[in-house]
């Protein structure tokens, strides 16, 4: 019997065992045993949803509403999204079949994924990216291929980074801008060549637009609003960061019915429905939170001046990032690599930012910080990571 | 800027002429001035603190009072605002639509305080038909601000 045992060293599958943790993950553990540490960690507001938003979660729940939606989501969120994404985005889309409410952009991924790979199928990825993006490529059996961005073009994607990573194999690009951990924006005239190369190797794209609206300088456009892009982009979006609803769990995705469809397969086997409170609140967001919103950007656009003028001035040289709420110093000037410059900050001064090499090894040299925390605390850490900068500088 | 400048001095005018720049993305002598010609202009009329009074040991008075007036034939309302709005204890005070015409928030040191200046002050400025008292009992909002907050909840420290 013993030996029947140990034979199996475990029985979690190979191809999940062999998946690395986060390395978001290793550093939460870190920074949860200590104590008065300022965190710029975070990857979510610091706002609480705004108040017309939690009430219509209350009252959802005081009339009674809670049993399951349809698969798809509610329709008069799924007519109200597309409305949403017509009048920011410019692109139509079919509430009835061309419309999916997700657990999250998280899920929505996922669920994309599982539909478009089958195994061995190449997913052309840009990095840094969030986390997620090649552990979801693994899962769903695909092959993830980073596509590098680098400080020098702004972090932005290139066509020809795009151009030299395709193969026969190529089925799907996925990216993410306003991007996390850069706060990079895809430039327009490249976005372009993008979806030119798209159109020519017959990809899929998937583009994650869930910072959009945390745009500070120019306009946000989509992929998929560009000519003979709509019909082969899965659009993805949800609530979590312009309207403060991390925690509600709610996103959607927007693309040709025959995907929706595959996806609706998937969603209804594994989740069945988004929570329903979440959809009625999600729905008031869309409908009456306009001001919220912009009153939420304005004071992040404050912040993250603030945050990479403060790093600029201490010898930490920062791109000004054009969306999301990250700034992503480049931190070589210490010769620490981003994990010891993480670590060290901690230990030293108490602040908590991630490595860069968490969202992929051309991460590396850089680390994230998230302005996205309160005006005094960003005061604080500041001048801490000045401190910390005057002491290490030049010790290469 | 002065939008942003504006919107920001409202909430905390404590704020420093540096943290202003940083966050605004102008020089520090931008924002003096900026600040010098709001000034200037009165657009800016001063700089308040807002506080949870109910905290505070000395504790004052304080009504909201509905006034009906006749308006003047030359000065309309505004004659009879004015010399209403120059008493100090008349903290407050606003042409309103409705039932009545000017809404007062009236401060003092006790109850009596305050009705000595309703009846003895008040009322009998000419223009003025009738007041309707209102005492404050509890102030749940000023200013924007809720004054009894519930405690911030604890969000996660290092999140993707």
């Amino acid at each position: 019997m013993t030996d029947l045992k140990s034979a199996r060293k475990s029985y979690v599958a190979r191809h999940i065992e062999s998946l690395p943790k986060s390395g978001i993950r290793k550093f939460f553990d870190l920074v949860n045993t200590m104590h008065d540490v300022i965190s710029l960690g975070v990857g979510e507001p610091d706002f609480v949803t705004p108040w017309n938003i939690r009430e219509s979660g209350i009252f959802s729940l005081e009339k009674g509403h809670t049993s399951y939606t349809s698969n798809l989501g509610l329709p008069s969120l799924r007519e109200e999204i597309c409305r949403y994404v017509e009048k920011n985005y410019h692109v139509s889309y079919d509430w009835k079949k061309e419309c999916i409410v997700t657990i999250g952009v998280s899920e929505a991924l996922d669920i994309a994924m599982r539909a478009l790979l089958d195994p061995g199928d190449e997913v052309l990825y840009t990095e840094p990216c969030f986390v997620s993006y090649p552990a979801e490529v693994r899962m769903a059996g695909g092959v993830p291929v980073a596509l590098e961005t680098h400080v020098e073009d702004e972090f932005s994607l290139t066509a020809a980074a795009v151009e030299a990573a395709i193969t026969p194999k190529s089925k799907v690009l996925l990216f993410n801008f306003p991007c996390n951990p850069t706060g990079a924006v895809l430039d327009e005239a490249e976005m372009e060549k993008i979806a030119n190369l798209a159109i020519k190797h017959d990809l899929i794209v998937i583009t994650d637009e869930i910072y959009s609206e945390l745009r500070y300088e120019g306009e946000h456009k989509s992929i998929a609003s560009l000519p003979g892009m709509k019909e082969r982009t899965i659009f993805l979006h949800g609530f979590s960061k312009a309207f403060a609803m991390t925690g509600w769990r709610v996103g959607y995705a927007c693309g040709p019915e025959h995907i929706i469809d595959a996806m609706m397969k998937i969603h209804q086997y594994a989740i069945m429905c988004a929570s329903t409170t979440a959809q009625e609140a999600a729905l008031e967001a869309l409908r009456r939170s306009e001001k919220e919103v912009e009153k939420m950007r304005e004071s992040y656009r404050q912040r993250r001046n603030y945050m990479v003028k403060s790093f600029n001035d201490a010898g930490l040289k920062c791109l000004l990032p054009k969306g999301a709420f990250y700034a992503f110093p480049d931190v070589r000037v210490t010769g620490m690599s981003s994990n010891d410059f993480a670590c060290r900050l901690l230990e030293e001064e108490k602040v908590a930012v991630i490595p860069g090499e968490a969202f992929g090894p051309c991460g590396e040299g850089f680390v994230r910080c998230c302005y996205a925390t309160s005006m005094e605390e960003i005061k604080v850490a500041t001048e801490r990571i000045a401190n910390f900068i005057k002491r290490h500088a030049g010790e290469k | 800027m002065k939008k942003e400048l504006i919107s920001i001095l409202q909430e905390n005018c404590r704020i420093s002429d540096k943290e202003l720049a940083r966050r605004l993305g102008v020089t520090e002598d931008e924002v003096r001035r900026a600040i010098a010609d709001l000034e200037k202009e009165r657009i800016i009329r001063g700089y308040t603190v807002v506080v949870n009074d109910t905290m505070l040991e000395e504790k004052k008075v304080k009504a909201l009072i509905e006034v009906k007036v006749t308006p003047t034939r030359d000065g309309g309302f505004d004659a009879v605002a004015k010399r209403i709005a120059r008493f100090p204890e008349v903290i407050e005070l606003s042409l309103v639509s409705g039932g009545f015409d000017l809404l007062l928030t009236v401060e003092g040191d006790s109850l009596q305080d305050v009705a000595g200046f309703v009846s003895e002050k008040l009322s009998t400025i000419g223009g003025v038909l009738s007041t309707s008292t209102s005492f404050m009992l509890k102030r749940y909002k000023r200013a924007g601000m809720i004054m009894d907050e519930d405690e911030e909840y604890d969000r996660l420290k290092v999140c993707p």
